[in-house]
């Protein structure tokens, strides 16, 4: 009889308070339970042993070093693993993020989770069924050809004979290397690919059995909090911790450097103890005037111009067209936001660092701990358990440092779990962005010179952000890189003069990292923005004036799609509408990167022009990322993104004086709420027999100009500073 | 000074002992009695992850002092329907797809369930207005709606 699936919670009835993160039946699970080192299992990138497992029952474990940030990836992974293999869903488990486990694919980050990692456990799983095929034939005494693979087993052709996974491989190393040639199954033949599986985890999620990170206990753990300084880069003079020391449970006060944590045994008791100790942090004033902070980008000392898309001679073009547009945009700080603030568990013994953390980058931050404490990476364990989403590097990793520190200091498991103010105040944030654009029209309105810069902080060498606990504990710490920023600048369209330039600035205010969408949102952006300013300049419906500069026709059948899904009618310029509320809409289209995933959008809105206030209705998306592994994973992460892009884009930002973020709770950074959340419909174009493409960004990419452009359509005013508050639409209603 | 105290949770009965009868409640669901349901979003009463029902009313656990709990009767996630057995709700969210991260969705059913309790057959916008206090940063709000919808059909 087949195995029934062992949930992660029914493991966890099964294992005691001590929770591990691979499946009972797994020969590593018993080592972990009693916390010893796991026995080398290779996580080498190149061999089918680093992603999958078979055991003697055949049932099969996955082991992914990209994880499911709340995106469905697990599952579609799972999906994906079960077909190259031909065996029952149901069979499948995936092990995620932990670093003895898990090979390292690079952190879960640019929508690649599926577009790379899981073709790589696709072209294991493809070696391992052939492998399995051949040896299944040996030992059926039949030829290669004379078997085929269905349900775990490798079956003879035109007869009920097999031989099941299990008792070929049950439990034993594949030792070979992932064939890169391995044939892959045809689309055709798939039943589970394309599939709109539910996920594995949302009944354990709705009946409150799921453990996230944040539920997650070790025997004899004490509870930390971190008191964070005054002022973002204030040095620590003095602590009183003697009210803090009568809180019955109080454990121990640990201050290095102007790292400050409160241990107890309890959690409420560390809560009362972060509150009742008294810190004298020095002034620091450092932060640019917020009212300013655009000339303060403006006038950040350059380290260097990169042109990263450079077609014919713009400047030359620039100076022939007969009419000049030029216009300037800018994309507040956002915060990731995380409904739940950051949390991890940290165990330190003999010289040996264990972490929970929810962390989308554990092999990186296994490193970057090591750097942090002076030990040997291989002397440090990370492993993942789902968190609250993160879109972007939120506070779980410097969570993971804060109790990493702590458990070396204390010598006992150390859970730290940040506040509301902490993760507000402390994640790393995306970095302010200005743009410039600027293009020459000839007489008929076509773009003959398309110019623009980014000002974004620099890339230094290296993928690391700095972790918080190393900072102000004065340990070694790993440079700031706040990703592939400049992607998208370079334009989708076929103009005879263009040049994308990203001037890269020696500082920015906060310390930046990756939010959905990273750079590849400000820039469409812009570009989608000043594209539609070039249509209303030329006199041309700006859907028309899209398709008139592509060649390519996968974009082109995606407008058409699009059109159609919006039921798109030519738009003659502002509404002459009358009344307090106007409608208008906009539309936006990205191909990802100019390498991926295309999406185009059409937005309608609302613009009160009393109160300013814009009310998104109803968002039309076409997407086509070629092979859809789980048409309902996608729609989900869409109308997510969607929703999120909404709420970034009309009322989010970042509010600090020159101290300190000010933001630190929902009340002083609000986000979208149910009233009003903007319906959206969708059209998915599946291409089976093409590769897939990533799905959780791109569809974000295009939001916030198609909302910029529906204003303007209804009217008449362009919206070139996110976010568009009321405020900010009002003053540019009065002024127009 | 430690005192005891009497928490009735899904039906059963606890004794715990606090230090602090000021702890919010949510704590002593979590870290004393073990349970999942409830989360720690903000400590505000902002974001609804902390939702439990006391009496039959949707509170916000993260700031409801466990001493003035003892008696009430109290409801969680967990309390409302189990994997085998569940709550229209619940199974609506299932069908509906209605998670992304789900780290909110304790607070999501939890309201909902206040709504449906005086209000068999909310329109979308009553729904909306119901929810307006609990934050989702994954924008699953379509599918929360739509599931709440289901789930008021169901019942029906």
């Amino acid at each position: 009889m087949l195995m029934e699936k062992i949930s992660r919670r029914e493991f966890l009835k099964t294992s005691g308070a001590l929770v591990v993160t691979f499946p009972l039946a797994h020969p590593l699970a018993e080592a972990a339970d009693k916390g010893k080192p796991a026995p080398a299992k290779t996580v080498a990138l190149d061999q089918v042993d680093g992603f999958i497992a078979i055991d003697s029952r055949g049932r099969v474990t996955v082991y992914s070093g990209k994880v499911d940030l709340g995106t469905g990836v697990h599952t579609a992974l799972a999906q994906i693993a079960a077909e190259e293999l031909s065996v029952p869903l149901e069979k499948v488990e995936v092990v995620q993020g932990d670093t003895a486990l898990t090979p390292d694919q690079g952190i879960t980050w640019g929508s690649l989770s599926i577009q790379a990692g899981g073709m790589q456990i696709r072209q294991a799983c493809a070696t391992a069924r052939e492998a399995l095929l051949a040896q299944g034939a040996e030992k059926l005494g039949v030829s290669r050809s004379g078997v085929y693979a269905k349900d775990g087993r490798v079956m003879v052709l035109g007869s009920e004979k097999g031989v099941s996974y299990g008792q070929l491989v049950g439990g034993k190393n594949f030792q070979m290397k992932v064939d890169a040639k391995a044939p892959l199954k045809p689309p055709s033949a798939y039943t589970i690919v394309g599939q709109p599986v539910k996920r594995f985890e949302i009944p354990d999620i709705v009946t409150g059995r799921f453990t996230y990170m944040h539920d997650f206990k070790v025997k004899g753990m004490l509870h930390a909090r971190v008191v964070r300084p005054a002022a973002m880069k204030a040095n620590l003079l003095s602590v009183d911790d003697s009210a803090a020391k009568k809180v019955p449970d109080y454990v121990a006060t640990v201050r290095k450097g102007n790292f400050l944590a409160m241990v107890a045994k309890n959690e409420w008791a560390a809560i009362r103890c972060a509150d009742g100790v008294k810190a004298q942090w020095s002034d620091w004033q450092g932060l640019p005037d917020k009212a300013k902070l655009w000339d303060y980008v403006r006038q950040t000392k350059v380290v260097s111009d990169e042109v990263f898309q450079k077609v014919g001679d713009s400047g030359a073009a620039m100076k022939t067209g007969a009419r000049m547009l030029t216009a300037t945009y800018d994309f507040a700080i956002h915060t990731h936001g995380s409904q739940g603030p950051s949390c991890a568990i940290a165990d330190y013994k003999n010289g040996k660092l264990t972490v929970w953390t929810a962390s989308q980058a554990t092999h990186l931050l296994r490193t970057q701990l090591a750097n942090m404490l002076g030990i040997k990476a291989d002397d440090v364990r990370c492993i993942y358990l789902a968190g609250s989403g993160c879109y972007g590097r939120n506070g779980h990793e410097d969570a993971a440092a804060d109790a990493a520190l702590l458990a070396r200091e204390i010598g006992k498991p150390v859970r730290v779990q940040w506040s509301r103010a902490d993760e507000h105040g402390w994640d790393p944030k995306g970095p302010p962005t200005l743009l410039e654009h600027r293009a020459a029209l000839d007489a008929s309105g076509n773009v003959v010179a398309w110019e623009s810069m980014v000002y974004i902080p620099n890339r230094p060498k290296g993928f690391e952000v700095t972790l918080i606990a190393a900072d102000l504990a004065g340990l070694p710490k790993d440079t700031a890189f706040p990703g592939n920023i400049h992607q998208s600048l370079a334009i989708p369209y076929a103009f005879p003069n263009i040049k994308a330039t990203a001037r890269w600035l020696a500082e920015t205010p906060f310390k930046p990292s990756w939010i959905r969408t990273p750079g590849r949102m400000q820039n469409t952006y812009a570009n989608e923005c000043f594209m539609d300013e070039c249509a209303t300049a030329a006199g041309v419906d700006p859907l028309e004036y899209r398709r008139r500069n592509l060649k390519d026709p996968r974009g082109l059948e995606l407008l058409d799609r699009l059109a159609r899904l919006a039921n798109w009618t030519p738009r003659k310029g502002p509404a002459k509408a009358s009344g307090d509320i106007v409608k208008g809409r906009g539309v936006s289209y990205i191909k990802y990167e100019l390498v991926r995933t295309y999406v185009g959008a059409v937005v309608d809105v609302e613009v009160n022009r009393k109160t300013g206030k814009v009310r998104v209705e109803r968002v039309y998306m076409a997407h086509d990322c070629g092979q859809i592994i789980n048409p309902d994973g996608i729609k989900n992460q869409l109308e997510g993104g969607v929703v999120q892009t909404v709420s970034r884009t009309l009322i989010e930002d970042l509010k600090f004086d020159r101290s300190r973020v000010t933001s630190l709770d929902w009340k002083s950074y609000p986000i979208l709420t149910f009233p009003d959340v903007p319906d959206v419909v969708l059209d998915l174009i599946d291409r089976p027999t093409e590769r897939p493409w990533g799905v959780g960004e791109p569809g974000t990419a295009v939001v916030p100009s198609a909302i910029s452009n529906a204003i303007y359509d209804a009217v008449g005013i362009r919206m070139r500073s996110v976010p568009f508050t009321a405020d900010k639409v009002l003053a540019a209603l009065k002024t127009a | 000074m430690a005192s005891t105290l009497t928490l009735n949770v899904n039906g059963r009965t606890h004794k715990l002992s606090v230090d602090d009868r000021e702890m919010p409640l949510l704590y002593a669901l979590r870290n004393d009695l073990g349970l999942q349901g409830p989360h720690f979003g903000c400590g505000l009463e902002q974001c609804g992850a902390c939702t439990v029902h006391i009496n039959g009313k949707a509170v916000r656990s993260c700031r409801f002092p466990v001493g003035k709990a003892a008696g009430a009767k109290i409801l969680t996630l967990e309390g409302l329907g189990t994997p085998k057995k569940l709550h229209p709700l619940q199974a609506a969210f299932i069908e509906e797809q209605a998670v992304q991260c789900g780290y909110c969705i304790n607070g999501m059913i939890m309201q909902a369930k206040e709504l449906l309790d005086s209000n068999k057959r909310p329109s979308e916008a009553q729904i909306k207005q119901a929810l307006a206090n609990n934050l989702c940063r994954c924008g699953t709000h379509l599918r929360i709606v739509r599931a709440i919808k289901r789930a008021s059909e169901m019942m029906a």
